[in-house]
């Protein structure tokens, strides 16, 4: 008996040794860095090893840093509320509507997701570019005589590519609640005689709230951390997102400390958003088992 | 089919029709413009030259960095199964103090904006003192294949625990009782069921790889990969040697996933 349970230690042992060796040495040990360096002092523009929580009194002492986290929260926001907007009834259509090629038409939804993300943020600077399609399209036809130089390089641009990137994504736990929705229960609410915008309040709204949060939650991280997109078309209000900031205490500014503080505190955000999140999905969540990250979604259901 | 026809109906097809389009015209536009018969992108399209093509084949700078990709990609996949495998088969079949803790660390690079574990890693290779161009021209460097392999062992962990959690054990139990020992139950019982699995979720990481760019941009070393290649053109003047070069990135990608949901449909259709 005892060397039974004996040979199963050595067996877990054995074969959880890489698997979690490397979690911890390329996961944890660099996370947990990033949080012990966000304490350290740059002294003359090196690094040194002196703990100071200086790095956290800047960021929170001036409005530049907050200001910033702001913006970039406000940003995100609009991304997700149109991302929903859009993901919404496409999903909807796709539950509840489609008869035929309902997976392949999912596949079409979710295939930009795979396909470059350099290119779909690439595809909004030509279109609308001061020389770019959109401008030249109003032009010959008339609507404007001089090209618009407003929208490249502006909030707007940023927020409509992220949308156009963070779209699908957002669509893809909305889609698999309703499509886990037994049709039964549409049934019975119309055998109640309630109409259908009755029933999609009180059937299909309250069912799909985990999708929501969770494809609202996708949109909100992902978007509020993107720093290339701005980078590409948002100009000088580009600066202004947070992850921009980090870029640039990494790169240019050459302030690790203080670009590892920033982060630290866009991890706690995010922690804590996804920890909501996930309460709300459990109390609400119906049928299915939880799923926790983008790819879990990708596969055709 | 009852009541297509109707106000309501109608207005939600246009709505997702919208949003169809949405996704795919800028794409469209991209792949459009490679064949487009001027070195400026501008309206009108002036449809009919391969010659962006012709100028994307010649470019070494651009090769290199499609080389570089694949070469990352392909290591990132070796690691993630080499990793991720048996991780699965840890969080499947054995219980440890913080296994939970284990679960929820290994997904955060898919859920964390990349920025954040880009400079994580980057701290991390700078405090070992491992050099950004280390293992050059080998490989594109060890810290963005160590990198690639970390972010992306998630994947291959998550779809390979999911489909051992819908594996039969008394299949295992039925080969023993065979007398076959540990190894062949295991070679010829567990993992032709979970074969697929595997291979689709390689084929993801494969195409996540080839794409990131996130994590890339902290943890590259002299030399780019092809989205990173693609970003320094963009920063500059672009031509549609850009959107040639995007085109077939496009193309690459969507083969992958056909291939990929191919294969998660054979499983799906076997059980």
């Amino acid at each position: 008996m005892d060397r039974v349970r004996t040979n199963r230690r050595v067996k877990t042992l054995v074969a959880s040794a890489i698997p979690v060796t490397w979690v911890v040495v390329l996961l944890l040990v660099p996370y947990a860095l990033l949080l012990i360096q966000s304490f350290w002092r740059l002294r003359n523009g090196t690094l040194t090893h002196e703990l100071t929580t200086e790095n956290y009194r800047r960021l929170f002492g001036t409005s530049l840093y907050p200001a910033t986290i702001l913006y970039s929260a406000g940003v995100a926001l609009r991304v997700t509320v149109f991302s929903l907007l859009l993901a919404f009834p496409v999903a909807y259509v796709l539950a509840f509507k489609v008869r035929k090629h309902k997976t392949l038409l999912y596949m079409a939804v979710i295939i930009p997701l795979w396909v470059s993300y350099v290119v779909r943020a690439y595809a909004w600077k030509i279109i609308l570019g001061q020389q770019g399609i959109l401008n030249g399209l109003l032009m010959s036809m008339g609507i404007i005589r001089t090209p618009l130089t407003v929208l490249l390089y502006s909030t707007a641009a940023v927020v409509l590519a992220l949308t156009h990137i963070y779209t699908p994504f957002t669509l893809m736990p909305i889609y698999a609640v309703l499509d886990a929705i037994p049709p039964a229960l549409k049934e019975a609410s119309q055998d109640l005689y309630a109409n259908r915008w009755r029933t999609f309040i009180h059937v299909i709204l309250p069912l799909s709230l985990p999708g929501v949060v969770a494809g609202c939650t996708f949109a909100f991280v992902l978007s509020m951390g993107d720093f290339l997109a701005p980078q590409l078309l948002g100009g000088n209000d580009s600066a202004l997102m947070v992850s921009n900031l980090v870029w640039s205490l990494f790169g240019v500014a050459y302030n690790w400390p203080l670009g590892a503080a920033v982060s630290v505190v866009m991890l706690a955000l995010t922690l804590v958003l996804l920890w909501v999140a996930g309460r709300v999905e459990a109390r609400g969540s119906y049928g299915g088992e939880a799923r926790a990250s983008v790819t879990d979604y990708a596969a055709p259901v | 089919m009852p009541r297509r026809s109707d106000p309501l109906t109608a207005g939600l097809w246009i709505s997702a029709g919208a949003v169809f389009a949405f996704i795919y015209a800028p794409l469209a536009i991209v792949i459009l413009y490679s064949l487009h018969d001027s070195s400026i992108i501008a309206w009108p399209l002036k449809l009919g030259t391969l010659r962006w093509y012709g100028v994307l084949v010649h470019d070494t700078s651009m090769l290199a960095a499609g080389w570089a990709s694949v070469k990352l990609a392909v290591l990132a996949v070796i690691i993630a199964l080499a990793v991720g495998v048996p991780g699965a088969f840890v969080l499947d079949r054995y219980d440890f103090p913080g296994k939970g803790a284990f679960r929820r660390l290994v997904m955060l690079p898919l859920i964390l904006p990349g920025i954040i574990t880009g400079v994580a890693l980057l701290s991390f290779f700078s405090f070992v003192g491992l050099s950004l161009s280390s293992g050059f021209p080998l490989v594109p460097g060890w810290p963005v294949v160590l990198g690639h392999g970390a972010a992306l062992t998630s994947v291959i962990m998550t779809q390979v625990y999911a489909r051992l959690q819908r594996f039969d054990r008394a299949l295992e139990e039925a080969s023993g009782d065979l007398y076959a020992n540990e190894w062949q139950t295991f070679w010829r019982v567990t993992l032709p069921s979970i074969r697929p699995a595997v291979l689709g979720a390689a084929l993801l990481v494969f195409t996540l790889s080839l794409d990131e760019i996130a994590v890339t941009f902290f943890l590259i070393g002299r030399q780019n990969t092809l989205p990173l290649q693609l970003w320094g053109l963009l920063r500059r003047g672009i031509t549609p040697e850009v959107n040639a070069a995007a085109t077939v990135i496009f193309a690459v990608s969507l083969l992958t996933i056909v291939l990929w949901s191919r294969m998660i449909r054979d499983e799906k259709g076997r059980e």
